[in-house]
């Protein structure tokens, strides 16, 4: 078996997630919160779906070495084996029995002639890209790549927001003025720019050093891996922002206030009073950015500073649209795939997120 | 007040030296000067002598941070190319042409779609979103927050070019791209106005809703109604205008960054503005230009704060300067 | 609601106005008159330099061919490629000197050739000095554009012109991309070029490599023997600069506003460029100086049946004005030019097949809605030739022992080039099986195999080469090669790396995708640290010794940082090569290029890949052309019908207004129930509100 650093991360995130249903499942306060977080139709669909997303990450996220040879498959592939195996040679329409563009093919006399080629399987849902590969299976592939970047950013930017938020609320003076110069100087440089920047950066490390990552599984993984936290990196300011607020609003409270007097120290009153206060705002931002990072995870890759072409992702297919497009007749199933898949994918995270918004934030009634 | 916009502005030197700092290191780190002489000298025939040749044209043949020959900090890379930026003196782009009238050239295009954008856009929501405010309950809103929701989940991507391919090229109602001056250059901005304004329709209808409900649910709302008043005057000579200050605030500190353009639309439709400036950068690998626009950008936004701390306080007269 | 009506009337009444003159509305080109007699092309990659003896990319010579003319050009419409007179009065006189080991290239010039008006060389006539060699720095400033000079001049081209254009090349401040390779031939270039690094006046050095004899004479004088010299005076780098141009260039102050010579040229071509804005459009106008020149009366046999002989013997330029726009997307410049903008199109591989359908007869033939158009495809050899190369220094790839070499020869019998152009060309190329593209002496057209027949074999050969299957002997896994990329953002570009793989996989090998970006490229290539990649190459000239030099071992790029990337070493093949360098052609020069040939399939030091072609689209209204893969000057011999254009213009894009009309129905319909709600509710008798 083998484990990319992603997989790593996401079984963190995996085990994260079930000790916070379990603490929120002992805690009825906790539990009623979170139950209406879905009562309405709509939001136990976006739940199931989301769900169903998360599943299909995780089971994309087991690979191994396939037997006898060096590809690196997941768990998924296995199972979507009959779809991801159709490669034809080139476009086809969906549920086509021919391939769509024509071939120039010699024949013995030496006749060149046009012609359409039979597909080897006439039942591709969506058709297939340029060379050949389904187009269903690209988009459910696309999933786990669209999954990390929205999940895995936003964990890592967490430990910066809060730690840095929370101590320059907490201790202000030189301490909080230095965490404001750090977090306006970042965030004054134009986002894609940064990010732009920063890429370009760790691609030249990472090409220096490319006896370490033996793997192509490993090497598209682990630009993966640099992309979510340069984002990361990058996005912790807005957060960091709303937490240093909160915290100068929780540490004039009366319970803080005992705690001083009490005699606990100063880190742990932050650990044990402060931060878990902040937990409403920190989980609507999170259920709140999850999907805006999914939909720039395509503008990235337009740029040219997004995922590895080579690994599947919803930005990839959608650049490649581009040029599709300008055909005629058009080529429109690539880009309705990415787009369909990817368009559930952030309207139930949206609906979600309101749900959580409803629910755990104090101010609305 | 004006003290307090002075200590702002001095406040913003060290984040722009460190800004400054911050792009200089991300870019000759990735790139050294070797390599940028021989991306902008091509690739057929090029040898040692040229490169150097072109690193001595440019200034790039001098040390990074410190001049150890000859003693001093001045003669270096850094502070020949970076510090200067803050004397306005954008320099030259590693191509040979002129920054600073690269930049007075392209921001008017850039500003001929980027206002009508916002204006259009912030007309539209209002309207859409005090629709919702006022027929809330009713199919309307409920509807309204729907569309919205699904609006606010499709990528701008997929807006640029079904636009362009809907309005563009099957109903044939506007130029596919393209940019001319003055008033006959009105059918180019507006299927880029459109795409934008649609594009933004989702988030920024939704969260104004929520600015007017909020308003709706006071108390002084109560007591006009009580007064006779109809929902229609209510909302339009109260709701409205206490409703605009959080919204017009949000939009303050965008207005400076509008000169920066958005990057996608202009790459798409062929508007030279500083946009399509800023990716063609980018992908050339200029360190010269995307550093000036970082510089440009950074300026903008920390003027964008400015301008929204000021409106503030001028809209609302409970706020004090700390 | 009032205001709300009013500005729905304005935008009404505004997209209405924006058809009212005979543009139609979504005529990208509102200032320009509709009946003009313009072309309309565009360009995708923004021209860098348009400095003759800098510009060196595909892209700035299709701009600056049509302005500067150098002393040779290729002829229309013969072919194979024959270069004859354009400057020059005739093809050089060529002598060599065995004692000094010097060719001595003797050139007359036609007297009567004029630079387009230009500021350099406005000249007072009361005092006959000029008038704007001595601009003051605040004068230099005001200037934005060339055409704030209120007064341009011209004169006579001398042949002091070429031989101060030559010394350029040696100037170190310009980088001339040909100064390396030109040193080597031109003496005493690489002195000049020190001498030239203290001293800055080119003007009255001497130089030996050029020389004066009198105003309309001049040599050049070239180390050794190198025939294929002839071809380089045909290129801009020979195009007269007269030195007025220079010092006025060279001013203080001009260069912040972009007014120098690789921004706006000075030349004696059909036109000249009047406005340069890389980042929306070049326009360049009639050249009202040019000299004489006509429209070829001979060519080709089937020419005159082609109607490319219909405007023989007619004065040149026929177009008044040139427009080239900036095209980014792919998308954009297709739709525009189905619509009418621009009256040709090269076809990417992308819009392919709405163009192109195959006849029932087998040849290729344009589809229906097309054809309506009365749209015309011109389809020419270009001498380049794309390929996958093996690194012959590398350990498991290279080498010359026999296992190597069948391993390499069974890996290029597994690629199935043909679907390769399928695909990703859409057919716009022909199979390689040599270097050498079509129409250049050498070629040796492939013979057809079958595909699964070449698979058979290489698997065969593969066994042979010690890799039964694919799978290595020593680690019984199956054998790893790395194919060094490079990240360009293309879209096309993981298709093709899957491709890539695909091919090898058919023998059990597995590929392993190594992509970098440029700089990290070049450099693995110059260290000899890649194992396999693909590259391409664009001639400099119709002659075989453009591509057999690529294999010269000599020329290694890891080595000797020449232009042999795969780094061949063959001692048999540099023998050949030295001789054929210097033959002209001729049976025995054919028959050692075969020899040649024949070690390299030996070896197979690369896989041959394609020769691509270039499919270009053209409209009704265009005259008909002769597609040429070396000459770029040939936008002189085309015509256009602006009526006739004007007119289709208007016919194909009558804009669909009735969704306007729906979307309208639509937004009221939604609305009306709710405003009758609202009035009602306002009328009822007050209730209790929550």
């Amino acid at each position: 078996m083998i484990i990319l650093w992603t997989d790593a991360l996401i079984l963190l995130l995996l085990f994260i997630l079930i000790w916070m249903l379990v603490q929120a499942a002992r805690r009825p306060y906790l539990r009623q919160q979170w139950q209406k977080t879905y009562a309405h139709p709509t939001r136990k669909l976006a739940l199931i779906i989301l769900l169903c997303y998360a599943s299909i990450g995780l089971l994309d996220s087991i690979h191994y070495k396939q037997h006898n040879s060096n590809n690196v498959v997941s768990v998924l592939d296995y199972l979507l084996t009959p779809i991801a195996n159709s490669v034809e040679t080139s476009y086809s329409a969906q549920f086509a029995q021919h391939l769509f563009t024509k071939q120039l093919r010699k024949d013995q006399d030496g006749n060149i002639s046009w012609f359409a080629p039979k597909l080897k399987s006439p039942d591709h849902v969506f058709g297939t890209d340029k060379v050949g590969i389904d187009v269903l299976y690209a988009s459910i592939k696309s999933i786990r790549t669209g999954l990390i970047i929205g999940l895995l950013t936003t964990f890592i930017s967490l430990p910066f927001a809060i730690f840095f938020g929370a101590i320059a609320g907490y201790y202000r003076g030189w301490v909080d003025d230095l965490i404001q110069y750090l977090y306006t100087t970042l965030s004054s440089v134009p986002g894609v720019l940064l990010i732009a920047a920063a890429i370009l950066t760790v691609d030249a490390v990472v090409q220096r050093h490319q006896a370490i990552f033996e793997l192509m599984a490993q090497r598209t993984d682990m630009r993966l891996l640099i992309l979510c936290s340069v984002l990361g990196l990058t996005s912790w300011t807005s957060l960091c922002r709303i937490l240093r607020g909160e915290t100068l609003k929780l540490r004039e409270q009366e319970f803080v206030l005992a705690s001083k007097v009490l005699g606990t120290n100063n880190l742990q009153i932050i650990y044990k009073h402060i931060v878990p206060n902040l937990f409403n705002i920190i989980l609507i931002s999170i259920v709140l950015d999850f999907s805006g990072l999914v939909l720039a995870e395509a503008v990235l890759s337009y740029v040219g500073v997004g995922v590895d072409p080579a690994m599947f992702s919803w930005g990839n297919m959608i650049n490649s649209a581009r040029l599709e497009m300008g055909r005629e007749p058009v080529i429109w199933w690539s880009l309705t795939g990415a787009f369909v898949l990817m368009f559930t994918l952030v309207l139930a995270a949206n609906i979600f997120a309101d749900g959580v918004r409803d629910a755990f934030d104090p101010k609305v009634v | 007040m004006w003290y307090y916009i002075a200590r702002r502005i001095l406040y913003a030197i060290p984040i722009l030296l460190g800004v400054n700092i911050l792009t200089f290191v991300l870019f000759f780190v990735v790139n050294t000067p070797d390599e940028i002489a021989s991306i902008h000298l091509g690739s057929k025939h090029v040898t040692k002598q040229q490169i150097a040749d072109w690193k001595q044209a440019h200034g790039y043949a001098l040390p990074l941070f410190y001049n150890a020959e000859k003693s001093s900090i001045t003669q270096t890379i850094f502070w020949q190319k970076s510090i200067k930026l803050f004397l306005f003196d954008f320099g030259v782009a590693d191509n040979g042409r002129d920054i600073s009238q690269a930049i007075t050239e392209r921001y008017a295009p850039s500003l001929a779609i980027a206002i009508p954008a916002l204006v259009f856009g912030l007309l539209i929501n209002i309207i859409v979103a005090m629709g919702m405010a006022f027929f809330r309950g009713t199919y309307l809103d409920a509807w309204g927050v729907v569309l919205c929701v699904i609006l606010m989940s499709i990528s701008m991507l997929f807006y640029i070019v079904g636009g362009q391919f809907l309005v563009a090229r099957i109903l044939k109602w506007v130029p596919v791209s393209g940019y001319a001056d003055g008033m006959i250059g009105i059918k180019f901005i507006i299927l880029p106005v459109m795409v934008s304004v649609i594009g933004g329709i989702g988030s920024g209808a939704r969260w104004y809703r929520s600015f007017f409900l909020e308003e709706i649910n006071k108390d002084y709302v109560r007591t006009a109604r009580a007064k006779g008043l109809s929902e229609a005057s209510i909302l339009f000579k109260h709701v409205l205008r206490n409703a605009l200050i959080p919204i017009l605030t949000g939009v303050v500190v965008l207005l400076p960054l509008l000169f920066m353009g958005s990057l996608l639309t202009e790459s798409f439709f062929a508007i030279p503005g500083l946009g399509s400036y800023t990716i063609d950068a980018i992908r050339s690998q200029d360190f010269a230009i995307v550093r000036a626009m970082v510089f440009l950008g950074s300026i903008l936004y920390i003027l964008g704060l400015l301008l929204t701390d000021i409106t503030y306080i001028m809209a609302d007269p409970r706020i004090e300067l700390n | 609601m009032v205001v709300v009506l009013r500005f729905i009337s304005m935008l009404v009444v505004l997209l209405v106005l924006c058809g009212c003159d005979n543009h139609a509305s979504n005529d990208p080109y509102p200032n320009q008159p509709a009946s003009g007699n313009i072309l309309y092309s565009a360009f995708s990659e923004q021209p860098k330099n348009l400095d003759p003896v800098v510009s060196y990319s595909a892209n700035e010579w299709a701009l600056i061919s049509q302005i500067y003319e150098p002393l040779l050009e290729y002829h229309y419409l013969k072919r194979p490629y024959q270069l004859q007179a354009l400057i020059a009065t005739q093809l050089p006189q060529v002598t060599y000197n065995a004692k000094t080991d010097i060719s001595t290239y003797l050139i007359n010039i036609k007297p009567g050739i004029f630079y387009q008006p230009h500021p350099a060389l406005a000249v007072d006539t009361a005092t006959g000095k000029y008038l704007f060699h001595e601009l003051t720095l605040q004068q230099a400033l005001a200037i934005r554009t060339l055409k704030d000079f209120k007064h341009a001049g011209t004169r006579e081209v001398t042949a002091a012109d070429f031989v101060y254009q030559i010394k350029r090349i040696a100037d170190p401040r310009l980088n001339s991309p040909i100064f390396g390779f030109m040193a080597n031939y031109i003496v005493g270039l690489a002195d000049l070029n020190k001498q030239l690094a203290t001293s800055l006046e080119l003007r009255n050095i001497e130089f030996a490599g050029a020389r004066v004899i009198d105003n309309y004479t001049f040599e050049i004088n070239i180390i050794g023997k190198y025939p294929q010299f002839i071809y380089w005076l045909a290129m801009p780098f020979f195009s007269p600069i007269p030195w007025e141009a220079t010092k006025f260039y060279n001013q203080a102050g001009l260069e912040e506003h972009n007014i120098t010579l690789d921004w706006y040229p000075i030349g004696t071509g059909p036109y000249y460029l009047t406005e340069n804005n890389p980042d929306r459009r070049m326009v360049m106008l009639r050249n009202p100086n040019y000299h004489p020149d006509y429209y070829p009366s001979e060519g080709e046999p089937d020419d005159l049946a082609n109607g490319l002989l219909d405007l023989a013997g007619k004065k040149l330029p026929f177009i008044d004005k040139i427009i080239f726009s900036l095209e980014k997307e792919n998308i954009s410049y297709w739709d525009k030019f189905l619509q009418g903008y621009y009256d040709t199109s090269g076809i990417s591989s992308d819009n392919f097949n709405s163009a192109i359908n195959s006849g029932n007869q087998g040849g290729l033939e344009l589809t229906k809605p097309l054809l309506d158009k009365k749209i015309r495809l011109e389809v020419s050899n270009m001498p380049s030739i794309f390929y996958w190369a093996f690194n012959m220094l590398d350990e498991t790839v290279g080498g010359y022992s026999e296992q190597k070499q069948k391993l390499r020869k069974a890996i290029s019998l597994a690629f199935d080039v043909t679907e390769y152009i399928a695909i990703f060309t859409n057919g716009r190329g022909t199979i390689a099986n040599s270097p050498i593209p079509p129409e250049i002496f050498g070629y040796q057209a492939p013979d057809n195999h079958e595909t699964s027949e070449q698979l058979q074999l290489a698997k065969t050969i593969l066994a042979e080469a010690g890799y039964p299957e694919g799978k290595d002997p020593t680690t019984g896994q199956a054998l790893q090669i790395n194919f060094d990329a490079i990240t360009s953002g293309d879209p096309d570009e993981k298709s093709r790396l899957a491709w890539t793989r695909k091919q090898l996989a058919k023998l059990g090998i597995e590929l392993v995708i190594r992509a970098t970006d440029y700089n990290r490229f070049m450099e693995k290539t110059s260290a000899g640290n890649a194992q396999m990649f693909a590259w391409g190459w664009n001639a400099d000239y119709p002659d075989p010794e453009n591509f057999l030099f690529m294999f010269y071992g000599p020329n290694g790029k890891a080595k000797f940082g020449g232009e042999n990337a795969a780094n061949y070493a063959n001692s048999k093949f540099d023998e050949l090569f030295v001789k054929i360098k210097t033959m002209q052609n001729s049976p025995q020069r054919l028959a050692l290029i075969q020899q040649m040939l024949a070690i390299l399939n030996k070896d197979t030091p690369w896989i041959w890949g394609y020769h691509p072609q270039s499919f270009v689209l053209y409209n009704t209204w265009h005259s008909k052309t002769k597609p040429s893969g070396v000459a770029n000057n040939t936008l002189k011999y085309a015509k256009l019908d602006p009526d006739l254009r004007a007119k289709l213009r208007i016919l194909w894009n009558k804009p669909l207004l009735w969704p306007l009309v729906i979307l309208a129905g639509l937004l009221i319909l939604i609305i009306a129930p709710a405003i009758i709600g609202y009035k009602r509710s306002e009328n009822t008798i007050g209730k209790r509100t929550k």
